[in-house]
């Protein structure tokens, strides 16, 4: 062995398949997972049952698609505060345009798909512009986007949510592809289950194989020497920032559509948790790094923690604890394992 | 919202995975010992009917109110205690947000719990769940909002007050005690019945204008309210809608140099004093304890007897009106967490 290392370029030396296993970002986060998975499988009765097993992946699900959005985000070197508000905001235009107007439910979602693409053109266009930390500018966008539900929604049904959705043109084959339920084993399944995995099917096949994918990786990693080998920063970054409206489009409408209404302060506080997500899944806070897999298996903890908490019957007062503990324990697996990662690659 | 949260990446050393799995350890021992009595074998004589359902009765409830609230702590002592007495296993759980709070009525369902309370501040939100809890046969009982939609969900009964009504009432007895323009103070952005509360009181009385305030940041609750005040100086009444929200709306008032009574929904232990040492004006009590006591006493007698109560009309917990002539009474109660 010892060689062959020396006539073999590092470069070009061959890896352990096991070690070329650990030094996926989004190892860590599996192991987590399989740790909540085992722990709560364990400690209640129902958790491994089919209602159980529904009600934690319903939960994981739209979380799952705004966590995988913000980890190509994150990866690319930006945040996006908006994120969570925006769920709301895209639900609102859409329940607006199809309660309030009598548009068909069809072209309300296609409206906020719009409204959703220049937001997010326009937080990406102002990081660019600027090169202010698009922590600050989508901060912006978060809090005027917040005023933005309430004021508009307000205005419009004098009340603060928009309810009657059930009732809308197109409700029924819009309510088909975003909130559908399928029967299995006696429980009831979420269509945005299926969202979530063919989202991250998509995502991670961009992220490994395609090369917007290398330029996400670039940007976030290298942004300057990204641009003096050609990439396009500023045009990757801003497609970055509309993906992730675009995903809040999805999970708006999927929620406008489950639950007929929007209430005008849904989704606030939300973003932290895709962040959270995401970094659980192996994304790095500088960018350069992560996995859209990763990310969607970080949501799949928080999904099954939030309701294996309940399931457990622990007492509420003490729900944010538990969550944390078992979140710090799920990152400080990740890390142990990202160390390790580290040490193979050099 | 603080928008000063930071993830920051260090050196994770031995002794802090150490300390964070002591940590876990430790939580886990105190959820252990704070899930709640183990439920009383079933006292007395008594031959159990046939076909009577046996064993313990595990009820969940699923609140909309965020962690911390003293309003919902006092539902969540009632239900607590009622459980204590008649030896229900009682889960109580809350999210503000109403995707959330519909899947906690999932978790329920999957957990097959015995009975459901449920307060739904988002029915339209709710009503997938809330069907599917009873088409799984379980028994719903609502709590504090929801009421029109209730029966036509299938919930066996409505506990509850009026928001409407209450509304009203406040409007009327501040009418009564000579005020003329009212400022409205609206806590939670979402929630359609403290917009009923204002619209009640407008109905009532007349000139109510309406304030938003978010009551995660205190700080941010009582300038806006002493901006509002420092704005339009015919503000002679300040009507909010939650006991904490009270407190900070009468140190406005007194910043802001105005003459305004502060009047209040909800009480708690700070109002009792307020208005006992006439720094607010009354409280309107919608006495929430009964709304975590009752539903538990109702499922209860529901599955151990076939009972329900208000016969499809909602059963109400509230409004009373609580000032100076009846405020050391009711006070004596309020410290204790059931007022």
């Amino acid at each position: 062995m010892a060689v062959v290392a020396h006539t073999v370029d590092e470069r070009l030396a061959r890896t352990r398949p096991l070690d070329r296993l650990l030094v996926r970002p989004e190892l860590g986060s599996l192991l987590g997972a399989l740790a909540v998975f085992a722990f709560f499988s364990v400690v209640t009765d129902q958790f491994l049952s089919a209602g159980g097993v529904s009600t934690w992946l319903d939960d994981s699900a739209t979380l799952g698609i705004m966590a995988v959005a913000v980890a190509l985000l994150m990866v690319g070197g930006e945040f996006d505060l908006s994120a969570g508000v925006m769920t709301a905001s895209t639900g609102l235009v859409t329940a607006i345009l199809a309660t309030q107007l009598n548009w068909n439910v069809w072209w309300a979602l296609l409206a906020s798909l719009v409204f959703a693409l220049v937001v997010g053109a326009l937080n990406g266009w102002l990081v660019m512009r600027t090169g202010l930390p698009s922590f600050i500018v989508t901060l912006g966008t978060f809090l005027a986007l917040q005023g933005l539900n309430l004021g508009v929604t307000k205005l419009v049904t004098g009340t603060v949510q928009v309810s009657g959705m059930r009732s809308t043109e197109g409700y029924a084959s819009a309510g088909f592809v975003f909130a559908s339920t399928v029967n299995v084993g006696g429980a009831t399944f979420q269509v945005s289950v299926l969202w979530w995995l063919g989202f991250t099917a998509v995502a991670t096949w961009l992220l490994l194989r395609t090369r917007l994918g290398n330029w996400i990786f670039a940007v976030g990693g290298a942004a300057t020497s990204a641009r003096q080998v050609g990439v396009p920063v500023v045009r990757t970054k801003v497609l970055l920032f509309m993906t992730t409206a675009a995903a809040a489009w999805l999970v708006g409408g999927i929620n406008v559509l489950r639950y007929t209404s929007v209430q005008a302060n849904q989704g606030i506080g939300q973003e932290f948790f895709y962040i959270i997500a995401a970094v659980i899944g192996g994304c790095l806070l500088t960018g350069g790094f992560g996995s859209a897999v990763g990310a969607a298996v970080g949501a799949l903890i928080f999904g099954m923690t939030r309701q294996g908490i309940v399931f457990a019957g622990w007492n509420n007062d003490w729900f944010m604890l538990f969550l944390g503990v078992m979140l710090l324990a799920a990152v400080l697996v990740n890390n142990a394992f990202r160390r390790r990662a580290e040490r193979v690659r050099r | 919202m603080t928008s000063n949260r930071s993830a920051r990446r260090g050196p994770a050393g031995r002794r802090r995975v150490g300390a964070a799995a002591a940590l876990a350890a430790a939580a886990t021992l105190l959820a252990a010992g704070c899930t709640g009595p183990a439920a009383a074998p079933p006292g007395g004589g008594g031959a159990t009917p046939p076909g009577a359902a046996t064993g313990e009765l595990r009820v969940a409830v699923i609140s909309h109110g965020t962690p911390g609230d003293s309003f919902w702590d006092v539902v969540k002592n009632g239900a607590e205690a009622a459980g204590r007495q008649l030896g229900v296993k009682v889960d109580y759980n809350a999210a503000a947000d109403p995707a959330s709070q519909a899947r906690l009525v999932d978790n329920a369902v999957a957990q097959k719990a015995g009975g459901i309370v449920v307060s739904m501040a988002n029915p339209d939100a709710l009503r997938d769940s809330v069907r599917r809890a009873v088409d799984a046969g379980i028994p719903v009982v609502t709590i504090n909002s929801g009421e029109e939609r209730s029966q036509e969900f299938g919930a066996i009964t409505h506990v509850g007050q009026s928001e409407g009504v209450a509304g009203e009432r406040a409007g009327e007895t501040l009418r009564r005690a000579g005020r003329t323009n009212v400022l409205c103070v609206i806590h939670e952005a979402g929630n359609a019945g403290l917009n009923q509360r204002c619209e009640g009181a407008r109905k009532a009385f007349g000139s109510v204008r309406d304030l938003q305030v978010d009551i995660s940041n205190p700080t941010d609750v009582q300038s806006r309210i002493k901006g509002a005040l420092g704005t339009d100086g015919s503000i002679d009444a300040v009507l909010t809608l939650n006991p904490q929200v009270a407190a900070n709306a009468v140190s406005a008032v007194r910043d802001a140099g105005s003459s305004a009574a502060v009047a209040t929904f909800d009480l708690n232990a700070d109002v009792i004093n307020a208005i006992r040492e006439g720094r607010l004006l009354f409280a309107l009590d919608q006495q929430q304890y009964l709304q975590g006591y009752l539903p538990v006493t109702f499922l209860k007698l529901y599955r151990d007897n076939a009972n329900t109560v208000g016969g499809g009309r909602p059963v109400l917990t509230g409004p009373g009106v609580v000032d100076k002539s009846n405020v050391d009474t009711v006070g004596s109660y309020a410290g204790r967490g059931t007022r």
